[in-house]
């Protein structure tokens, strides 16, 4: 009696050390949350740091609008553009090979096959996103290129189509999974309406099963997008590595170099030692990247947000 | 008091001798090959040492030197200004020690039917010039020009002998290894590339330059346009008994020499 009397009457005491306890609680779990976004404020905060002295000293306009690209050279020069265009052009090419059947994939997956296929089949396909990149570069150098230059007459098999196709290769498990989740998650009884309205399995397909998982779908090629943009053994070992802007911008059969590659490539000789601008530079360009994801993402953000109102009739 | 410090003594003692058992090399991939078949023939003459060859470019092995994660780094080059001035500002002292010499043989696919080219005539392939083994006696092909990253010794030793004042063309391409520019050499038709007199085989062809085939005569008479010395750097002289000064012994002793020779470079002269 007396016992129940107490738990429910509480003390002031009791009551201020559970509000304590409470908040402690949630201050630490705040803490573990916000480890990640402080995480990446700081890689913003050290890369734009030794990004800075760059901008100081050589400015931003040559570094945007020229494609002379020679860090070592006595007077070196830093035009970038051409590292842009290629890495643009590379992560455009991959996403343009590997979005219409990795979403088609991922619609076969999710509403044609039988159940137990598809339990086989989507660990297989995964399997290729565990493949490390060096061995798909290496692929590329062995198999890629010379087909590509006893075949399509390439002068060199490394090249800008080298590159986007086996990025395209890596992009795709990735499109092709998170799409087919997003299109299991829109729900039986969409599909089994629309089947109740008189609609064939194909318009059910077209008209609503896709557009109903939009938002997944994008989000699976914006992931596709940026690991295309984002690799970087890959493009090393297949693109050739050439600071030129292809003439004309459509021929792919011309290597090209991007972005990351030269941030991999040049690291080692541009230490703060031996030339600054050099080293900084490479900051510059890891800076863009970053702003370049931080853009994709936010696109992608304001697409979802725009379709969740569209679903729900706003 | 006296057995403590003659204990700190004997356990000072012991850790300076595992110290000088150990042996970190870091840096070209030139001079990496022989380092490391001079680390395996020094690892079985003395077991309890160990050696630890690092391939990561001459650019890095002077960084690993001046930061002093190596005792000994190694160059395909001479130090530049910039890292001698750096280095004389941490209190690093770098001393030179000729490892071999090598020449950078200009390499083609096999079917190229070209014998021979010039400097100048390949500073103006590389300069983007000439675009076309045609005009220079060779088949109707378009010429892929390969060159070593800007990060390698092989490529600041090309720079200095080759190219000069003049930049190479921007359609170059670049690849990361002497190993990566053979197997791009040999896998295409219309490519050119140089790497290191070690790295020439059967599998591509080696152009005359100026009208002379690089080989270990050409270059051990310096007749050879585009040869080099290949260097290791420690930090001060190294102490007299030490590891170190037993592993850069190798460089001239009969063993050595034969190594190097095995490997494909030209020895340097006995002393």
């Amino acid at each position: 009696m007396n016992f129940a009397h107490e738990q429910i009457v509480l003390t002031v005491a009791t009551r201020r050390r559970r509000k304590v306890t409470a908040w402690i609680g949630s201050a630490l779990l705040f803490a573990v949350t916000s480890v990640a976004a402080v995480a990446v404020l700081a890689i913003i905060f050290f890369i734009a740091r030794d990004a800075m002295p760059f901008f100081r000293e050589c400015g931003a306009v040559s570094f945007f609008t020229t494609n002379a690209w020679y860090p070592t050279s006595d007077s070196p020069q830093f035009g970038a553009l051409a590292l842009f265009t290629g890495s643009f052009i590379v992560t455009i090419t991959a996403v343009i090979i590997a979005v219409p059947p990795g979403i088609l994939a991922a619609v076969c997956m999710s509403d044609l096959l039988p159940f137990n296929v598809r339990q086989l089949l989507k660990p297989i396909l995964e399997m290729l996103a565990a493949i490390p990149s060096v061995v798909y570069g290496f692929f590329a150098l062995v198999v890629l290129a010379p087909f590509m230059q006893d075949h399509l007459g390439a002068s060199s098999g490394v090249n800008a189509l080298n590159a986007s196709i086996i990025l395209a290769v890596m992009a795709l498990p990735t499109i092709v999974s998170v799409s087919e989740d997003a299109l299991q998650a829109s729900g039986r009884e969409l599909r089994e309406g629309s089947y109740a309205i008189g609609a064939t399995r194909a318009e059910t397909l077209v008209k609503v099963v896709i557009p109903a998982s939009f938002s997944g779908i994008f989000s699976a090629v914006l992931l596709g997008v940026m690991r295309a943009l984002g690799e970087t053994m890959v493009v090393w070992m297949a693109s050739g590595n050439a600071a030129q802007i292809p003439k004309p911008f459509y021929n792919l059969l011309l290597p090209i170099r991007t972005l990351t590659a030269t941030i991999a490539g040049d690291m080692g000789e541009a230490d703060q030692m031996t030339g600054s601008a050099h080293y900084s530079v490479l900051f510059a360009m890891g800076l863009s990247l970053l702003f370049f994801s931080f853009l994709c993402n936010l696109a992608g953000e304001w697409v979802v947000t725009r379709q969740r109102k569209y679903l729900r009739g706003g | 008091m006296k057995t403590q410090m003659m204990v700190a003594g004997i356990i000072l003692g012991s850790v300076c001798a595992q110290a000088q058992d150990k042996l970190v090399l870091d840096g070209s991939t030139t001079v990496g090959p022989i380092a490391k078949a001079f680390a395996e023939y020094y690892m079985r003459q003395n077991p309890g040492v160990t050696i630890t060859v690092s391939e990561s470019g001459s650019g890095n092995g002077a960084k690993a030197l001046l930061n002093g994660t190596c005792d000994i780094a190694n160059l395909s080059r001479d130090l530049k200004d910039a890292e001698r001035k750096a280095m004389e500002e941490k209190g690093v002292k770098p001393v030179t020690h000729v490892v071999a010499h090598d020449a950078l043989p200009i390499i083609v696919h096999p079917s190229n039917k070209i014998k021979g080219l010039t400097v100048d005539q390949l500073r103006d392939i590389y300069a983007g010039k000439i675009t076309n083994w045609k005009n220079v006696d060779g088949p109707d092909l378009k010429i892929v020009v390969i060159s070593r990253d800007t990060n390698s010794g092989t490529f600041e030793t090309f720079k200095e002998l080759v190219l000069k004042e003049e930049k190479i063309c921007e359609s170059a391409e670049y690849v990361g290894s002497n190993g990566a520019i053979r197997q791009r050499v040999q896998a295409t038709k219309g490519a050119i590339g140089y790497a290191g007199l070690g790295f020439v085989d059967r599998s591509v062809k080696a152009l005359e330059i100026n009208g002379i085939a690089p080989s270990v005569k050409t270059v051990l008479d310096k007749t050879y346009p585009i040869s080099r010395d290949l260097y290791m750097f420690t930090n001060g002289e190294p102490k007299e008994g030490s590891c170190a000064v037993k592993f850069l012994g190798l460089i001239h002793s009969e063993k050595g020499r034969e190594i190097i020779e095995e490997i494909g470079f030209v020895p340097v002269e006995k002393k």
